[in-house]
């Protein structure tokens, strides 16, 4: 059953008819070819796919194309303004916070909510906000060191 | 101002296309025609195949083709296993990609269903009607071994798939005449890896052409590519296998795996690209396992704790087939370690490997090294305890003196260098070890056991890495070589493509190798682009696992930059109009002695050997160089680490408070990058010591089949690393790196094991199985409740070993 | 991660939502997706026909009126935790809505949807019992309230009709949360010590609730949820609430009882919370990761946990 929707995503507009049963990932990844969001597990654990919808992080394989209709989506694609790497971004490549690159984008979206809803963040708050999202790579050690950077840069600037 | 950037942290070259989304990974891609496929897996431990019905899949909406086992049989060869290990009468059991008459373990693949999209195709897969015989299954490697179990493979009595032992010494002897025989029985349970990345393959043929390329999640492409050579028949040449970006590996994208070669099988039937990409619970039954050892392990010891022996029986679980490197993972890269960092005189590894109805085990990070490493640590705990002696005294006594080049162990192995008093001494002195243990005396004699239970684990390790030697890999039947290449291309504009047969994915060498350059040549990093991971572009390599893409692969690389600065040498004398003796260079400049400020940067020599107009007598055009590097040994590089922990005793729950780790793998190219394998490697190992654990029932059905049930650590769940080294470079390769990339792994299982059994030795508790689940270690406890002693000092004698 | 195809209809109105259920064979309401999809993902649910509420603004929102607080369906574990509203009237409330899930189920997740699933160990089941709460609902023949002790009425099963919807849920406000924050095994380094004195100074109604996540899922493995009203650091009364341990949300009347009228030492909580037994049955749930036998035996460490952190006596 298709289902014509209306989005925007990272700024631009889009009209789209969708099979109802189509996941916002799938929409976002074969639809729209944003492939930077990812998918790494079918139980809504790993946070791969982390993206935010009308300011809210959300898990776009726990969210059919059609729910999503309406709303303003933002992916990790649409980070980066003019040219300039989002600071969460900045503060990754600066401390290492990734190694494979595959849980990345779903743990920079994760961290900007973090961050807009709390900007000066304790380590452990990082660690508790970033529950919902698996990393393989890393231990987290130096996640966590990317988005305290990045809350101290986004602070100073 | 100098470009040499050897030793210093900079960031990564790889991370912009990471950080932004702009990345490919496997099942980014699309090709025109694309079409997408969809596997059936046995949802049976063990049976019969009496029936396939695919005539209603075929019909389905969207649905191109459906293909069983009698489809690809004749046509796909068996998968083959390619670590044979010599002596040891391996069963190399035909490993079908496609069974047709026999599952033989939950994921078997039965049929696929192309179609012309995914959904269609998952639509179909339920309309396949398959009549399964069941069979009894066997999921424990020692009771797939016993009298009358269910046999897999009718070539493989008693399931064994193989029969391995090594010696060096006389442990009869040595556990004969022993004042302290310690025993345990150690489970290393059943891992499943969990890249981040799941399992992914795009084949696409041109009939005209004879041509398959495959994108494919891989550790090692060129492997991949040798053996879809073996198995679809296509000759090697007409076969590219790219593997694009990878997300993580961790031994789980070495094998090359049947569900490939059904991809290659459906495009080449259909002449349509085809994508075959596994969802997370498919890659919990499909892809590798690791670990999977029932051991008996037993070390002897005189009265003092100075260790004479160790000694093994091990029945390694293979799964249901032979993966591509597995048996030699339980065998050359475990039971050659029995002697860690210690001096042992006597070691014996008896290990069978055995068949079993589960997913086939492969390389998962450390493979057969944190084995070994585990039960040597776990044992060196338990005979401090028997002559009572602080765990980190008797250690020290039974560690080899300190040695830069060579020194031989009992099981017959040359280890390069190590200084393993010196890292324990580090690690020691970093975590004020004596306060710490008066602490947790002052703590045990005021709380009586109410409260949180501090407990503290150290470990010391010497691990096997960097592999080769290719004689050795020839020797131990590994069937290929583990050398390694590097091509450095100079373009007349200064810039550089270096191309290795490596592929890292994760690991950052496109940063590490740009180092090697700028040190040996001088090039800014900036200026060079590491070209990996593509058969067609790259020179042939053997992959990226074992802790050998810097110690191999950047070892090929130096070289071939020595060999460009040779060349280099002889242009500038030539355009210098001075004798090659007369030239030196330094940080990128090649000059007359005692002119520095008249020389000739590498930039212009680069644009002299391609334009080649003013070239000496003889010389080739070009600035190019290609080595092929075969170390002459493996590297060892060793650390010591520290794990606290405090339990609650009430309900067994586990909080990991701190966790240290001092590594030495020599000089360190991009010490961020070392740090942060550290990292990643140490809650690896957390994870198998507290959290993972495949569960399968008794009809081969894994409990543990998502990511809801099997736990991967979580940030909240661990601390910081806290991270040290010391540097003891490798007198054996041009760079003297050893690999750092599962130092952490191997070390921290059993460091946290230890330290949990510290923190409830006074509760009477002696030995757990992993995970220390909550659950698990309040039953210890409770069990234990009647037997309780309160030593608080830490390392009373215990009585469930040394009998 | 491929759901069986079904039809899909967006509803305008909750009347239009119920006229839907009833005229749609096999099919189910999709708010904010976070139990349904899971399974559908899986294929382990397959319905018809997805009736999507989510826009119906009428089940959105949090209104505090006559001692309790009145929150809309749709409204989102995350909305509730941060809703000052929330956070004044009832605390307990707040706090469990903000340790449930991870970030993105609690921007996305919703009560009725939590409710509505009906899992044993489901956060708000537990709060929601132990705080007397109730749920709304409307159906072709107009609303009713079900109290909470009727709404479970097995895993995975309440007491709402096929044509029913979850319109809110109530909850009486809870004047004074205990000091703890919600504590939860695995996410802070917070342990209580035994100290046997009492806590003089607790008067008045204090709350809190204490569980053990499972490590992968973060699904609570077991809750325990108490409410204590206090006087001068004696007992007046007492509810108590577990998850986790039987098919639905249990009240533990013999803690309850036991902690009547008894002074609020740790060593009175101990042994009250050792009666839980007696209120459990045998029909204890049991899983790979905590077996029947585990929840059982602590059960009442969660509980005792809870109520040292109501009553300040636990310390960080």
């Amino acid at each position: 059953m298709k289902v014509p929707i209306k989005l925007t995503v990272n700024g631009r507009s889009h009209e789209s008819e969708v099979e109802a049963r189509t996941l916002l990932v799938h929409y976002l990844r074969d639809d729209l070819g944003l492939t930077g969001t990812k998918i790494g597990c079918d139980t809504s654990q790993c946070g791969a796919c982390v993206v935010r919808m009308n300011g809210a992080t959300l898990k776009s394989c726990t969210c059919l194309a059609v729910q999503a209709d309406g709303a303003e989506v933002t992916t990790i694609e649409g980070l980066a303004q003019d040219g300039n790497l989002h600071p969460v971004q900045e503060a990754f490549w600066d401390n290492h916070g990734l190694q494979c690159g595959y849980c990345t984008a779903g743990m920079i979206m994760t961290i900007t909510e973090l961050l807009d809803r709390n900007p000066n963040p304790s380590a452990e708050e990082v660690r508790a906000g970033l529950e919902g999202n698996i990393c393989r790579c890393t231990g987290y050690h130096n996640i966590v060191k990317a988005a305290l950077a990045a809350a101290e840069a986004i602070r100073s600037s | 101002m100098t470009t040499r950037l050897f030793g210093s942290g900079i960031r990564r070259r790889e991370d912009p296309r990471l950080i932004t989304g702009q990345a490919s990974y496997t099942d980014d891609i699309k090709l025109a025609g694309l079409v997408h496929a969809a596997i059936l897996r046995s949802p049976h431990g063990h049976a019969r195949i009496t029936g396939i019905d695919t005539s209603a899949a075929a019909a389905a909406p969207g649905v191109i083709a459906v293909y069983t086992g009698a489809d690809t049989e004749g046509v796909l060869n068996p998968m083959p296993c390619a670590w044979v290990i010599p002596d040891s009468d391996v069963k190399a059991v035909a490993y079908p990609p496609i069974a047709k008459d026999v599952v033989r373990y939950v994921g078997d693949a039965v049929a696929v269903v192309v179609a012309e999209d995914r959904y269609q195709a998952e639509d179909a897969l339920e309309l396949i009607n398959v009549d399964y015989e069941p069979l009894p299954t066997v999921i424990n490697p020692e009771a797939a071994m016993q009298e009358g179990a269910p046999q897999l493979h009718e070539d493989a009595p008693n399931n064994q798939a193989f029969h391995w032992v090594a010696a060096g010494g006389d442990t009869d002897d040595a556990f004969a005449n022993a004042d302290v025989v310690v025993r345990d029985t150690i489970i290393q349970q059943k891992l499943i890896p969990n890249p981040m990345e799941p399992r992914s393959a795009i084949a696409s043929f041109v009939p005209s052409m004879g041509e398959l390329t495959i994108w494919n999640t891989t550790q090692n492409p060129h492997i991949a590519r040798f053996v879809t050579c073996l198995v679809t028949g296509l000759p090697e040449h007409k076969i590219r296998v790219i593997a694009p970006e990878v997300g993580g590996g961790f031994g789980a994208k070495i094998a090359v795996y049947a569900w490939d070669m059904v991809t290659a099988f459906c495009a080449m039937k259909l002449g349509r690209p085809v994508k075959w990409t596994e969802t997370r619970s498919e890659n919990f039954v499909s892809t590798t396992h690791g670990r999977d050892h029932v051991e008996y392990v037993e070390m002897a010891a005189d009265s003092n704790g100075r260790v004479s022996g160790v000694r093994s029986v091990v029945y390694a679980g293979m799964g249901a087939y032979l993966s591509t490197a597995a048996p030699g993972i339980p065998t050359i890269l475990h039971g050659l370690m029995y002697s860690g960092p210690y001096d042992i005189a006597n070691i014996k590894a008896d290990i069978y490997g055995v068949f079993t109805n589960s997913t086939p085990v492969e390389a998962y990070r450390g493979a057969g090294r944190p084995e070994a490493t585990f039960l040597l640590e776990r044992l060196m705990d338990l005979v401090a305890a028997e002559v009572g002696k602080d765990p980190v005294e008797v250690r020290r006594m039974n560690l080899i003196p300190k040695f830069e080049n060579g020194h031989d162990v009992a099981i017959g192995l040359t280890y390069d260098s190590g200084d393993y008093e010196g890292v324990l001494n580090v690690a020691l002195e970093h975590v004020n070890y004596d306060q710490l243990r008066h602490d947790q005396a002052h703590a045990r004699s005021t709380n009586h056991g109410h409260g949180p239970l501090t407990g503290i684990g150290v470990s010391c390790y010497c691990e096997i890495c960097g592999l080769g030697p290719s004689q050795v890999a020839g020797a131990v039947g590994f069937g290929g070589g583990l050398w390694e290449s590097a091509t450095v291309r100079f373009y007349a504009t200064g810039k550089v493509n270096v191309f290795i047969g490596t592929s890292p994915h994760g690991q950052g060498e496109e940063t590490t190798f740009a180092q090697i350059m700028s040190e040996e040549l001088g090039v800014p990093v900036d200026d060079v682009e590491v070209i990996h991971g593509d058969t067609d572009t790259t020179p042939m390599g053997w992959g990226t696992y074992g802790s050998r893409t810097t110690v191999v692969g950047g070892g090929a690389l130096a070289l071939s930059a020595r060999k460009i600065k040779e060349k280099a040498i002889t242009l500038a004398a030539h355009l210098l109009e001075a004798a090659e003796a007369d030239i030196e260079y330094e940080d990128g400049n090649f000059f007359v002695r005692g002119a520095p400020d008249n020389g000739k940067s590498i930039q212009e020599i680069a644009l002299m050997a391609n334009v080649a107009w003013n070239m000496p007598e003889g010389m080739e055009p070009g600035l190019e160089a290609t080595t092929f590097y075969d170390p002459p040994n493996f590297s060892y590089p060793f650390g010591a680490h520290v794990a606290v922990v405090n339990v609650d005793p009430d309900n067994g729950h586990i909080v990991l408070e701190r966790y240290v780790a001092v590594d030495d793998c020599g000089p360190q190219i991009n010490p961020m990058i070392v740090e942060g394998q550290v990292h990643g490697g140490v809650v690896q190992g957390a994870g198998q010591a507290l959290w993972e654990g495949a569960v399968y029932d008794d009809n081969g059905q894994l409990l543990t089949g998502s990511m809801l049930d099997y736990a991967l650590p979580r940030a909240h769940l661990v601390p910081d690393i806290e991270t040290l080294s010391t540097v003891t470079p490798s007198p054996h390769n041009p760079l003297g790196v050893k690999g750092i990339g599962e130092t952490g792994t191997i070390a921290s299982t059993v460091t946290i094991y230890n330290a949990v059994i510290d923190a409830l030795r006074p509760l009477g508790v002696t030995r757990l199985e992993m995970p220390l689940t909550p659950e698990r270690v309040w039953r210890a406890i409770q069990e234990a409740g009647g037997n309780r002693h309160d030593h608080g000092d830490g390392h009373g004698h215990s009585h469930d070993h040394g009998h | 991660m491929y759901t069986p195809d079904f039809h899909y209809h967006k509803a305008g109105s909750v009347a239009e939502a119920v006229e839907m259920l009833g005229h749609h064979e096999d099919s189910r309401l999709l708010a904010g997706g976070h139990s349904l999809l899971p399974l559908m993902r899986l294929r382990l649910a397959r319905p018809a026909t997805l009736i999507d509420i989510g826009g119906l603004d009428e089940l959105r929102g949090i209104r505090v009126h006559d001692g309790h607080i009145h929150i809309g369906a749709l409204t989102t574990h995350g909305e509730i935790a941060r809703s000052h509203d929330v956070q004044h009237a009832n605390p307990l409330v707040a706090e469990v809505a903000g340790g449930i899930g991870d970030t993105q189920v609690r921007n996305r997740g919703t009560i009725g949807g939590n409710l509505a699933h009906a899992d044993p160990a489901s956060d708000w089941g537990t709060i929601i019992t132990v705080m007397e709460g109730s749920v709304d609902v409307q159906g072709p023949n107009g609303s009713r309230t079900i109290g909470i002790a009727d709404f479970f009425q097995g895993a995975f099963e309440t007491a709402v009709a096929d044509d029913e919807i979850i319109t809110g849920v109530r909850v009486p406000t809870l004047v004074r949360q205990g000091n703890g924050h919600g504590h939860e095994h695995g996410q802070d380094h917070g342990h209580d010590h035994g100290h046997d004195h009492g806590a003089e100074s607790i008067s008045g109604e204090v709350g809190e609730y204490a569980k053990m996540s499972h490590p992968a899922s973060f699904y609570p493995v077991i809750g325990g949820a108490v409410v204590i009203n206090a006087d001068g650091g004696r007992c007046v009364s007492a509810r108590v609430a577990v998850g986790g341990l039987v098919p639905t949300p249990r009240r533990a009347p013999s803690v309850e009882a036991a902690l009547a009228g008894q002074e609020l030492t740790a060593g009175n909580l101990e042994a009250a919370a050792n009666q839980l037994s007696n209120d459990l049955g045998d029909e204890i749930i049991g899983d790979v990761f905590a077996s029947a036998d585990y929840r059982r035996a602590i059960a009442p460490v969660e509980v005792k946990h809870a109520m040292l952190h109501a009553i300040g006596l636990a310390h960080h």
